[in-house]
């Protein structure tokens, strides 16, 4: 099993960045295009008022990719493995979790960018990080994990949802405090946030990164998003895993 | 003698999904019609297929286009379930050997290898000490550090029964691949099976070549209109086949 998940993790990084030799480069060159952009339009153009605006935005915006990349390629995760999953029988949701782990270490790759950005804007991680890291990495996993294994599952069906996905994509990166601050909504509609299941996780990783300190009131309730995503995504996957090989 | 592969009564039927895999919107659209098909639209591939092979028997199966050889294969490969009876297997199936092979067409020949091994349940140590001896037996050469969008469908076959050859299996599975590789690589592969019979592998095969069957099988199961027509030494099955189709 560990041997299957280290072969297929090396394939996918293979297969997505073939034609590269700089892979750390491009798995951080990207988020970076991203803060690039938002600083320019946020900051300079409309000139949001909020300090330290680079850091601000990269300690949301890095995780946020990480979940925007894992479930961005959820419709082609069982698709784009056809052949693999028509001749041989082996726990197919491992091709999702693999995805998923994928992006989770171009994110760590990502994380001596935060702190440089930190120290540039004379703040330092503080001790909170040892556990805060690894726990909501782990929150992010089961997340971003359930999301791609239920949509790679359906796509297999529906073979449209790409297009839904990225409007979704589009609709959940602006309800979540990515490039504002959660108190910058106003007062009567910051309660609905917690209806968005990525915006609690969003805000942890914020305050964890900027304010150095874990925020358990929001881990918890990622927590509970987590848990129901996972739940759903295994639920569907366990009731249509074996057609997989007939459909594709 | 123990049986490694046993079907009882095997049914397999595919859903005909197209009016759904045309996406949301069309289902939407056509939501009570489509919901109707759903439940009506099949195909019945296989129909009460029973039958029992042995470990280190060499079987075919042979029959018409579309008649549902690859389907029994898929069903023991266990990449597919049947909807009805039972289908029972023991020991490590390979990979299932069929024409363009490979499971990314962007990885290397080796690459490719590595892969097929830890699925068979090798570790990653194992199979890079069997790596030298399968790149030796594919005779790829160069090739095998080569993205595999970029092989002969012969080069393809080498890759894979090369890997299929050297990975230990109990059973094995192979469709139709054999008479695309050259006369000289066909030539390894009935030695190399040749040497699986005596070391009691199961083998398992799909063919329309009558010869290669002669040479390897000790018995052939025909399959028409996705029913067993026949099932029994190869002689007999082929001398029957072969005037049924005036061959
Ligand atoms: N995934 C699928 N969805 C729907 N129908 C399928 C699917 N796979 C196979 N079939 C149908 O099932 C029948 C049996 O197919 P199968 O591939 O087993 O034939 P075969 O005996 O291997 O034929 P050939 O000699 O051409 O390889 C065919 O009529 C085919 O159309
Ligand atoms: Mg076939």
């Amino acid at each position: 099993m560990k041997d299957i998940i280290i072969q297929l993790t090396q394939k996918e990084l293979r297969v997505r960045y073939k034609h590269l030799s700089l892979g750390y480069l491009w798995s951080i060159a990207n988020p970076l295009a991203y803060a690039l952009l938002y600083f320019m339009i946020f900051k300079i153009v409309m000139k949001v008022k909020i300090e330290n605006f680079p850091i601000f935005l990269i300690s949301a915006l890095f995780p946020w990719q990480w979940f925007a990349n894992s479930v961005g390629v959820g419709p082609m995760t069982f698709l784009g493995n056809a052949p693999l999953i028509k001749k041989v029988n082996f726990p197919r949701y491992l091709l999702s979790f693999v995805a998923v782990v994928q992006d989770m270490l171009h994110f760590l790759a990502s994380l001596p960018i935060i702190v440089l950005f930190l120290f540039i804007f004379d703040k330092s991680p503080t001790l909170d990080w040892i556990l805060g890291i690894p726990l909501l990495c782990l929150i992010q996993l089961m997340l971003t994990y359930g999301f791609n294994l239920f949509i790679s599952t359906i796509n297999l069906f529906f073979r449209d949802l790409e297009r839904l996905i990225q409007i979704g994509m589009t609709f959940l990166f602006y309800s979540t405090p990515v490039v504002f601050d959660i108190n910058m909504v106003p007062k009567e509609y910051q309660q609905l946030i917690v209806l968005n299941p990525v915006a609690p996780l969003i805000i942890s990783w914020r305050d964890l990164f900027l304010n150095g300190f874990i925020n358990w009131q929001y881990i918890g309730i990622s927590m509970v998003w987590a848990s129901i995503v996972l739940v759903l995504g295994q639920l569907v996957y366990n009731k249509l895993s074996w057609r997989f090989a007939e459909i594709l | 003698m123990t049986s490694v592969v046993t079907f009882s009564h095997v049914t397999k039927s595919y859903p005909l999904y197209h009016h759904i895999t045309g996406g949301f919107k069309n289902l939407l659209f056509n939501l009570p019609k489509a919901l109707k098909e759903m439940k009506s639209a099949k195909f019945t591939a296989l129909e009460d297929i029973s039958f029992d092979i042995k470990k280190g028997e060499c079987v075919a199966f042979i029959g018409r286009n579309g008649a549902g050889k690859s389907t029994t294969l898929g069903l023991i490969a266990q990449v597919l379930k049947p909807n009805q009876g039972t289908v029972e297997v023991n020991g490590r199936v390979s990979p299932l050997l069929e024409l363009g092979g490979g499971f990314h067409p962007d990885l290397t020949g080796v690459e490719n290898i590595e892969l097929n091994g830890v699925l068979l349940g090798l570790t990653r140590k194992e199979v890079k000490e069997k790596m030298n001896q399968i790149i030796d037996f594919s005779e790829l050469g160069d090739f095998i550090n080569h993205p595999i969008r970029t092989y002969s469908s012969g080069m393809l076959t080498r890759l894979g029964f090369s890997v299929i050859a050297h990975l230990d299996p109990v059973i094995l599975l192979i469709d139709e691949v054999l008479s695309v590789g050259d006369g000289k690589f066909q030539q390894k592969c009935y030695q190399k099976m040749q040497e699986f019979k005596d070391r009691g592998v199961t083998m398992i095969l799909v063919s329309h070549n009558i010869y290669d069957i002669q040479r390897i099988c000790s018995r052939v199961i025909w399959i028409e209109n996705h029913r067993i027509k026949m099932d029994a030494p190869a002689e007999e099955v082929l001398t029957e086949y072969k005037k049924h189709y005036c061959l």
